[in-house]
């Protein structure tokens, strides 16, 4: 009746992952109480959860975001404490849970931070930056979301019902295969990745349209801030991508599930295909993370210079050269197994040449600063603190491209730090500047500056503290995921990485208390103009928070930084005098079809992982008749009228107009 | 706010050549679904890609098992290719009758292309009945795996192709040949043509260099 499942899933004799799981369904049923309670429900049914609006779907997907962080956050705690005191000792965690960790800590942090995060930022901004009124299929997008919180579920279930993987990030077989892995882990983190993996594709497939189709008037590809550029860039790798991901899991499923033998030792199965297809999908993705968090600086250090982004044209050929290269590096992950001299010779010096159209943008966003007023605010604190970092996470990039180097250096600890030091101070950073950036943007009110400043100390300080020791303890040889050691070299400095995360935590504790601050003191931090920064682009032309349909009017642009140019010539002003004559705006309609669909894959996603089959097909039938009923609708939008239009959109001039009067009084 | 920036800074045309052709903005809603739903397809293609990929390196890999030229019946894969590309005649003919709005001869065009669509999954599913009930199932060998997973794939989008063309048909007979039932006709259009190019690329790399060998 309910296939694998029975009382021997719950892990009763492991306190630690009972009590976290504990403490967290307390959490959600204390937060589910309070809102039934409080009456917010319909409040969250009808305008969140329900919500095809690309703005909340941004809002919700850096929430998952932030939550999925803590959690991630929580697993490299565990192993930090773990090293330092695993000296010829077994430290506090046994090898099958420290395996779980390091696991569920990198998909965690890969699938549901850093993923979720550059897609609710380019979900909330790149329509405004493109001034338009919602993405090219805001139903679908609902969908996306959803399904990738189906997949942080079922990972997360994994802590309190059955196991997580015991493989690593990527499940390579055959480890990952029946024989070796026997458990529910590898089923978990196979169907979670299915299912989220579906959700990003959706999202990408609506980006890349969003950004080729719906442009309004004027908007010349070469017009389109940075953040379009690499969104575009971005979501061609995750719709080239993620099919591939898609694949190989299934591959790995069936042979699970079905003994077929694509990556089985027997039967003339092929382990190393599985790390080809794997990487070719795993090193787009690197690109697909940082791509954004490079549009995110772009617009961020142009905006806080007060200057157009240096060498524009040179930044976009850069961009799109790094999405193309992206796709012929996959095999420097594989040096050391045995491809031959020539075939590393030709993927390590694709790898090296990928850092000139990175070099190129370091040295835009430099020479952009250069000569520039610098406002040195929070978001540009990330930045400037992505360039010095990145620099070197990149270097060690460029030094393990060398093949020789890397038979040394190879899944060593110094590895570790290389790609930690470039998703940190690549993604992350980027990831923290839009938060800060565009927060007013989204909810009409600043940050707190003094508890930004003081994460960014923290946590710029705190990163170095952690990972540089690692690059130093990767020489001495130590490879990774080690659940103890007995080396005394290393002894120190995993001592000293440990500190590090310690000021790593305070940093994350400061950008926590910055959020509660700034909710508390909303109103001395509100945003009236809906231009807190002296904004560039378009996403500044409208209120803060923006209203439903974004414009009034569809906004016409006439060169690079639209808003910019808008306001050097003082169009703004006489416009406002003249009276425009407001249409009436359709939007689409709210559609509960994403949270359904979810609802059902989350079903059918249990039930196959503890193969409950009549429970997959109910999930199946429910999954169909969802899109079928959605089919069935005959309204899929609703009229705003132009009398409500003119209503919000002179409140906004209103307070616009009555800002530039009081700032021509001082 | 500081406007001290000098002018001029931002042209779409900075060499003067007075070849700017400004973008008229959003395209109209039948242009985006059609162009996104091409994407998807794109992205599909990539997915097949890596099941030709797993083909073409196990397909070798027969672990003493039958090798392609053993199992492969020229006469019903035929039979199959016949079918699926009378049936994408039948998908346009449906397409030609939605744009025209002509009931009868749309509810033609996709019965047949379901007809054909079926006969086509029949045949296939009589061929892995055939072969598992020998033994030659898709966990015998490598080999069979790849087969198996790759044809079967096909079979699976077939499928999904035949619910989606009776529901089509059932959106056209309940609301008639409305602007979204229209976008969503043009996209199972797109679908059922692309799923014809995947079948010459498994005709052709499966069973034409498969049988030969």
């Amino acid at each position: 009746m309910l296939g694998k499942l029975d009382w021997s899933a719950i892990p009763f004799d492991q306190p630690i992952p009972l009590i976290a799981g504990a403490v967290v369904l307390v959490a959600i049923l204390a937060v589910l109480v309070w809102v039934v309670v409080k009456g917010h429900l319909p409040y969250l049914w009808h305008e969140w959860i329900t919500s095809v609006d690309h703005k909340r779907i941004g809002v919700m997907y850096i929430l998952l975001a932030s939550v999925m962080l803590l959690r991630g956050g929580s697993d490299a705690i565990m192993m930090r404490i773990q090293q330092a005191i695993a000296y010829q000792s077994q430290g506090y965690l046994p090898p099958e849970h420290y395996n779980q960790i390091f696991s569920a800590h990198g998909t965690i942090m890969i699938f549901f931070v850093a993923m979720p995060f550059v897609i609710g930022l380019m979900n909330l901004i790149v329509p405004l930056q493109l001034g338009v009124r919602d993405v090219a299929f805001p139903t679908l997008n609902s969908v996306g979301f959803w399904l990738t919180a189906t997949g942080a579920l079922l990972v997360n279930l994994s802590l309190v019902i059955g196991e997580f993987a015991r493989t690593g990030w990527l499940a390579f077989p055959p480890l990952s295969e029946l024989s070796y892995s026997p458990g529910v882990g590898v089923d978990y983190y196979a169907w979670s990745l299915e299912i989220s993996g579906v959700g990003t594709l959706v999202a990408g497939i609506n980006l890349v349209t969003t950004v080729l189709k719906l442009r309004t008037r004027g908007m010349n590809y070469l017009r389109m801030p940075m953040f379009c550029w690499t969104t575009l860039a971005s979501n061609l790798l995750i719709v080239a991508a993620f099919p591939i991901l898609t694949a190989t899991l299934a591959m790995l499923l069936l042979d699970r599930y079905l003994g077929f033998h694509f990556f089985t030792n027997e039967a003339g199965g092929n382990v190393m295909m599985f790390m080809n297809l794997i990487w070719a999908w795993g090193h787009p993705e690197v690109y697909i993370l940082v791509l954004p968090a490079f549009g995110i600086f772009s617009e961020v250090v142009s905006t806080f210079s007060g200057k157009a982004l240096f060498g524009y044209r040179s930044m976009v050929l850069a961009t799109m050269a790094i999405c193309v290269i992206s796709f012929m590096v996959w095999l420097h992950h594989f040096f050391t197994m045995g491809a031959g001299p020539d075939v590393n010779a030709i993927f390590g010096i694709a790898s090296m040449i990928i850092a000139i159209p990175t070099g190129v943008k370091i040295y835009n966003w430099l020479f952009t600063m250069y000569g520039g007023r610098i406002r040195f605010e929070t978001p540009m604190l990330w930045s400037v603190g992505f360039m010095v970092t990145f620099i070197i996470g990149g270097l060690t990039g460029v030094l393990v491209a060398v093949p020789p180097a890397d038979f040394m250096l190879h899944n060593s600890m110094f590895l570790v730090a290389h790609f930690h030091n470039v998703i940190i101070g690549g993604v992350l950073f980027g990831a923290f500047a839009g938060f800060e950036y565009w927060f007013p943007k989204a909810f009409g009110f600043r940050l707190e500056e003094r508890w930004g400043k003081a994460a960014f100390w923290f946590t710029f300080t705190g990163f170095y503290v952690t990972f540089i020791p690692l690059y130093i303890a990767g020489m001495l040889g130590m490879t990774r995921r080690m659940q103890h050691y007995d080396v005394a070299a290393w002894r120190p400095w995993m001592l000293v990485a440990a500190v590090g995360m310690a000021i790593l935590t305070i940093g994350v504790i400061c950008q926590i208390l910055q959020l509660v601050v700034s909710i508390r003191n909303r109103e001395a931090l509100r945003d009236r103009t809906g231009d807190p920064w002296d904004g560039r682009s378009l996403e500044w032309a409208t209120a803060s928070p923006p209203p439903v349909f974004n414009f009034a009017f569809d906004p016409d642009v006439r060169g690079e930084d639209a808003y910019w140019d808008i306001k050097i010539h003082a169009r703004q002003q006489s416009l406002e005098h003249e009276e425009r004559e407001y249409h009436d705006i359709e939007m689409p309609r709210n559609s509960p079809t994403g949270f359904v669909c979810a609802f059902f894959a989350s079903i059918m996603g249990f039930a196959l992982i503890w193969h409950i089959w009549w429970m997959v097909i109910l999930g199946g039938i429910g999954a169909f008749a969802t899109f079928v009923v959605f089919a069935w609708r005959d309204h899929d939008e609703y009229v705003i009228t132009a009398a409500e239009v003119a209503r919000i959109d002179r409140i906004n001039l209103e307070e616009r107009r009555s800002l530039v009067s009081m700032a021509g009084a001082t | 706010m500081s406007m001290t920036a000098a002018v001029g800074y931002a042209h779409a045309d900075p060499h003067h050549i007075g070849l700017v052709i400004e973008h008229p903005g959003p395209a109209p809603k039948r242009i985006v679904t059609a162009y996104g739903f091409w994407i998807f397809l794109l992205s599909d293609i990539v997915m097949f890609s890596c099941f030709f990929a797993a083909y073409a390196v196990l397909s070798g890999q027969t672990a003493g098992g039958p090798k392609g030229s053993e199992i492969f019946e020229q006469r019903n894969v035929a039979i199959e290719t016949v079918c699926l590309l009378l049936s994408s005649f039948t998908c346009g003919m449906a397409s030609i009758a939605a744009d025209v709005r002509n009931r009868f001869w749309f509810y033609l065009g996709m019965a047949v292309t379901c007809v054909l669509g079926l006969i086509f999954l029949a045949i296939e599913f009589r061929e892995f009945a055939g072969l598992v009930a020998r033994g030659y199932g898709p966990s015998r060998s490598a080999f069979l795996t790849a087969f198996f997973s790759l044809v079967g794939c096909h079979g699976l989008h077939v499928s999904a192709g035949v619910l989606w063309l009776l529901t089509m048909m059932a959106q056209v007979f309940a609301k008639g040949f409305r602007a979204d039932i229209l976008r969503r006709m043009v996209c199972f259009a797109l679908f059922w043509h692309a799923l014809d190019i995947i079948w010459v690329a498994i005709f052709s790399v499966v069973y034409l260099l498969g049988g030969g060998a």
